[in-house]
């Protein structure tokens, strides 16, 4: 299945940062260029790698957020202000500045037109990134497979990518729904889901277990959890509840 | 300026960056390249946690042995205890400092089972489907337990209790959360994430994340 890239030799790389785009407050993308980049596909991630002067190194991961496309690539950073990374990628780093790297990494949290749906994409927070390459690619290749995707956020501002993602659910014909849930803050006139994620909300949002959906959930650890157990409560199969867990911070 | 290919890449220093979680001196030899001292316990995992039954629960210990065996819940909670105090790292670049883990060691469930002398490799397998596959000598020799208490308590199921596989000494993705069993090989047989493009064999120290590490 992923086999294709996820042989590649996993060199470290020096990429190119591009442009930098804040998306939200706490949200900025990074376009990469990464020269000799085998190729990804959505919903695998990249290693970063950080050196200082006297050489002390960190690493963190970062999902893939762009879409295939040759040797550029796109990250989305949500700033933690403690943290020791993300503040650097997120308010340090400026168009052409060059970033270490390696990837793609994982073949299992992935998707692509051959895997078929129908899709169920259930984010939290920053768990939307690698969900957004699903999406991008799934639009950029014309697939017709219908998609579902439940995105909770804590408020609208924090949501990443709301006019894309507004924009292939109003294309006719495309067969791609979103869902926000907004837990803290909802503007003005808000008639949506305001609260976190429950069973009865996949209910109603998600796909019945009937339709065999292909469920791909991202997010914190314990939002996962509870999604990935509430799905398989429902009555969905396990093995095609797809998880992805960001750790224990975030959204 | 053109960017070389996959180069320069050591002598490359992040401009501005300075680090701040670095490690008190005391811990320095303590932490594998490349990881962090994690004060929570993240969860990593494919898939959904899976629901066991505990009347249903069994570990097994089958493939090239002279004697297989099925322990039930309560039998294997009644072999010799055994518990491990110390570090875990973590692929997802984490290390956790000082745990405590206590179930039974895998050479006791070797002792029973009797491994043929061409047993070279073994197979771990877990409720949910996982697998993960080791050489013998990363798994005897006080190298590797089966654990359902952390820290204390009860293993938390989303963290592999039951019972989870503990082998310490590698990356933790080769410590099967809700393991139910080994099969002895004579050959190597790579398992779920070793053939998604993880590292065969997994020592943190020489940083084996990766198939070309
Ligand atoms: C597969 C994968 C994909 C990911 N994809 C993304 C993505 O697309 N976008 C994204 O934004 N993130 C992503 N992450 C998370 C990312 O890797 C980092 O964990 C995140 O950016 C935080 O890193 P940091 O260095 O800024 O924070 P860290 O310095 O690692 O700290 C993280 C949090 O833990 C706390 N902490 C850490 N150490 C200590 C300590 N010693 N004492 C007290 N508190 C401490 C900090 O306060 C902080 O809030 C992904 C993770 C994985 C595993």
């Amino acid at each position: 299945m992923a086999g294709r890239t996820v042989l590649e030799r996993l060199t470290w790389r020096l990429a190119r940062v591009v442009a930098t785009r804040a998306e939200t407050p706490r949200f900025v993308s990074l376009d990469l260029e990464v020269p000799g980049w085998p190729g990804h596909l959505p919903g695998q991630h990249l290693d970063v790698r950080l050196t200082a002067e006297d050489g002390y190194q960190a690493q963190r991961s970062y999902s893939i957020a762009s879409a295939p496309a040759g040797e550029r690539v796109a990250i989305t950073v949500e700033r933690l202000d403690d943290g020791e990374v993300s503040p650097y990628l997120a308010g340090d780093l400026r168009a052409g500045d060059l970033l270490e790297l390696r990837g793609p990494i994982g073949g299992y949290f992935v998707w692509e037109p051959s895997l078929g749906g129908p899709l169920l994409l259930v984010a939290g927070g920053s768990g939307v990134v690698p969900l957004l390459a699903m999406a991008r690619h799934r639009a950029a290749t014309g697939s017709q497979v219908p998609t579902r995707l439940l995105y909770s956020s804590r408020s609208a501002a924090d949501a990443l990518a709301r006019d894309e993602l507004d924009r292939l659910a109003r294309t006719d014909g495309s067969g791609f729904a979103v869902t926000h849930t907004f837990t803290r803050e909802q503007p003005p006139g808000w008639t949506g889901y305001r609260r976190r994620i429950d069973p009865a909300m996949l209910e109603e949002v998600g796909w019945p277990p009937a339709a065999r959906p292909l469920a791909y959930v991202c997010g914190p650890t314990r939002m996962v959890e509870a999604v990935a157990t509430t799905l398989v409560e429902l009555g969905h199969d396990p093995v095609r509840v797809r998880t992805e867990r960001f750790g224990p911070t975030g959204g | 300026m053109r960017l070389p290919e996959a180069a320069l890449v050591s002598g490359f220093i992040s401009r501005g960056f300075r680090g701040r979680r670095r490690l008190p001196e005391d811990l320095a030899g303590r932490v594998p390249p490349g990881q962090y001292v994690e004060p929570g316990f993240p969860v990593l995992s494919a898939g959904p946690t899976p629901r066991i039954d505990l009347a249903e629960w069994r570990f097994r210990v089958a493939g090239l042995v002279a004697r297989p065996q099925a322990w039930t819940w309560e039998e294997i909670r009644a072999l010799p205890p055994s518990t491990f105090t110390g570090d875990i790292h973590c692929v997802t670049k984490w290390t956790k400092l000082d745990t405590t883990f206590t179930g039974v060691s895998v050479d006791t469930l070797l002792d029973a089972a009797e491994p043929l002398p061409e047993a070279s490799h073994a197979v771990a397998s877990s409720y949910g489907g996982y697998t993960t596959n080791l050489p013998l000598d990363d798994l005897s020799g006080g190298k590797a337990w089966v654990v359902w208490e952390f820290d204390g308590a009860p293993l938390a199921p989303e963290h592999g209790g039951p019972a989870r596989l503990l082998v310490p000494h590698l990356y933790f993705w080769k410590s099967a959360k809700w393991v139910m069993g080994l099969r002895l090989l004579d050959h190597d047989a790579p398992g779920f994430w070793e053939s998604l493009g993880y590292h065969n064999h997994g020592d943190p120290w020489l940083e084996e994340r990766y198939w070309s590490d």
